[in-house]
């Protein structure tokens, strides 16, 4: 592939553009090609799911929804509403704490913060996920295990976040700026939510965003914690359907049309903070 | 919000204030109860194990210190290690694909003669918003034969259903789920870093003569180097960790076991065997792994992806 555009970026300009915008374009199909299959998939009834082409739109539409919504009293419903806890109520609270931290990382000299720097560091580098388990044992000993503040409070820390929210505070937020404030008599907290946390504000976004989708697609520690089956998250509920569904087939339709349902509020949500969120964040704050 | 101040700058008014402290309590606080507590908890745990202590008519079983017993099993447990194997099989397969179709999407979007970039941008960015569950559900159904699309056309050529869900697929057939759900964050970090490469760098470029291909290879890719370790760093961590994908595919498929990987390993032992004092070593096995891994690749690489003075 990568050879043609050598090629042709010389000799034919057609090429030139035709070769690299079909790359793109077989990509972006491979990207689509199971999500419109997922959403073809939810139209069909139970028989017509194993039996007529994969791709052809059936006529149960109407019926999943139906069945989805009825299972188990209602419990895809519950399942959406608790993934929305979970990853609004953890994303706005790793939001805050991540811009405090980051700020006061930028922004202030003071002893021990290159060892909270530091740790911080090594916290982005520790597979989050093999804290599950002793996370769960502790949580058990003082009895919230099993709880949504189990699956809250270990997402609302996120070294990430915080080394992103420093790097967008040194270069957002101007220390004459801060100075200024000061000598006109502002204290330290007023400097903060007036004059810094606007300027934040895309890091924040960005934050946020990274953290939603962090905890929405979240699965081994909700899976870890929780037993009733009424405080699942959205991953966890159909991963329970799927399990299910080898022993009662009738649970496949359930299962594909809740996945169907569950991805659409996250794309859109994407597709609509794409506009403020500041990737370069990531890639930009990595050249020091 | 500020005023300029008619007198001149004062001395500057000491700055040993609490304020950095008060703004870094929550996130400390918080650090010290998910993370420090359960790694020390996890160390501590996995010296502890059950040991036959004579007494009475029988012996009862009574939890002690062991020593490094459980790392002793954890290293010598067949599965563990197979587990290890099997990651290794799977992370060649999911790594490099990832960060390849990502450093060429992005080249190609920076690309001032392709079209419909908006599109594809999007398109490729969707998945990042699919749970890695729903993601694996979808593929599972996409190999399963009875609902393949892929098998439908196979088989309608009369070459038969392709095995998606049996070895030596089934590695390919995970890190393709892998491989679907990162490509496009890894594409947007990579195509972000590659605008930000000033443009008087590649106009000067152009004006040697040289080509797009040159210019990517001898200036772009060069300069999004540090992007590229961290992307890296990020899939290689993310591979030692997967465990959400196979354990999906599971109700589908008999190529995947209950020690798949070596975090289903861990699970089964804490969960299912109840031996939780070895699933603590093989977990402190893994993080250790990670760290090592991660340290060697900054170091091979050189580069100063996290540092900053």
């Amino acid at each position: 592939m990568s050879t043609d555009v050598r090629g042709a970026s010389h000799s034919t300009p057609l090429l030139a553009k035709a070769v690299p915008t079909a790359v793109l374009l077989v990509g972006a199909f491979y990207c689509l090609v199971p999500v419109a299959w997922v959403l073809v998939a939810s139209t069909k009834s139970r028989s017509q799911l194993f039996t007529t082409f994969t791709l052809a739109p059936g006529t149960g539409l109407a019926d999943n929804l139906r069945n989805l919504f009825a299972y188990g009293d209602g419990q895809y419903g519950k399942w959406a509403l608790n993934s929305l806890l979970y990853a609004g109520v953890g994303a706005v609270l790793s939001m805050i704490v991540s811009t405090m931290s980051g700020y006061a990382l930028a922004k202030y000299r003071f002893r021990g913060s290159n060892v909270v720097f530091f740790a911080i560091l090594g916290g982005v580098l520790l597979p989050g996920i093999t804290l599950a388990i002793p996370q769960y044992l502790l949580m058990s000993k003082i009895g919230i295990a099993g709880s949504a503040w189990s699956v809250l409070l270990p997402s609302i820390i996120s070294p990430f976040g915080i080394y992103l929210s420093r790097v967008y505070a040194m270069s957002a937020v101007p220390t004459e700026t801060m100075e200024a404030a000061r000598l006109d008599g502002a204290s330290e907290r007023r400097i903060f939510s007036a004059i810094a946390t606007p300027m934040m504000v895309p890091g924040m976004v960005t934050v946020f965003m990274l953290q939603f989708v962090g905890i929405w697609n979240n699965f081994l520690l909700p899976f870890i914690m929780l037993s009733d089956q009424d405080r699942y998250p959205i991953t966890v509920g159909l991963y329970t359907l799927l399990s299910k569904g080898s022993g009662e087939p009738a649970l496949y339709s359930l299962a594909i049309i809740g996945s169907a349902l569950s991805i659409i509020p996250l794309v859109l949500l994407l597709l609509f903070l794409q506009r403020f969120w500041r990737m370069d964040l990531i890639s930009g704050g990595l050249k020091g | 919000m500020t005023t300029t101040n008619p007198h001149p700058p004062m001395r500057r008014r000491r700055r040993g204030t609490a304020a950095p402290y008060v703004f870094l309590t929550p996130a400390v606080v918080l650090y010290v109860c998910f993370l420090l507590i359960p790694i020390l908890y996890s160390i501590f745990l996995s010296f502890r194990g059950l040991r036959l202590v004579s007494g009475g008519a029988f012996g009862h079983r009574q939890e002690t210190f062991i020593g490094l017993g459980n790392y002793a099993t954890a290293l010598t447990d067949p599965e563990f290690l197979a587990g290890f194997r099997r990651l290794a099989i799977y992370g060649i397969i999911a790594v490099p694909l990832t960060l390849g179709l990502a450093l060429l999407f992005a080249l190609l979007l920076d690309l001032g003669a392709a079209r419909a970039k908006r599109f594809s941008r999007t398109a490729i960015f969707i998945p990042y918003a699919v749970p890695g569950v729903v993601a694996s559900l979808m593929w599972g159904f996409m190999y399963l034969p009875v609902t393949s699309p892929f098998s439908y056309i196979t088989e309608k050529l009369g070459w038969g259903t392709i095995p998606f869900l049996e070895n030596p697929e089934i590695f390919s057939s995970v890190a393709n789920i892998a491989i679907w759900s990162g490509v496009g964050f890894n594409m947007i970090i990579l195509y972000t870093s590659l605008r930000g490469i000033p443009t008087d760098i590649l106009d000067s470029a152009l004006m040697d003569g040289a080509n797009e291909w040159q210019i990517a290879a001898r200036i772009k890719i060069p300069l999004v180097a540090p992007a590229l370790v961290l992307t890296g760093l990020f899939a290689l961590i993310g591979t030692l960790q997967v465990y959400g994908e196979p354990t999906t595919l599971r109700p589908m498929t008999n190529a995947i076991t209950q020690t798949w990987v070596p975090l289903m390993t861990i699970y089964r032992d804490a969960f299912i065997r109840d031996n939780l004092s070895l699933a603590a070593a093989s977990s402190v096995v893994l993080a250790l792994g990670t760290l090592v891994v991660s340290v060697v690749l900054l170091r091979l690489t050189q580069k100063r992806a996290f540092g900053e003075d």
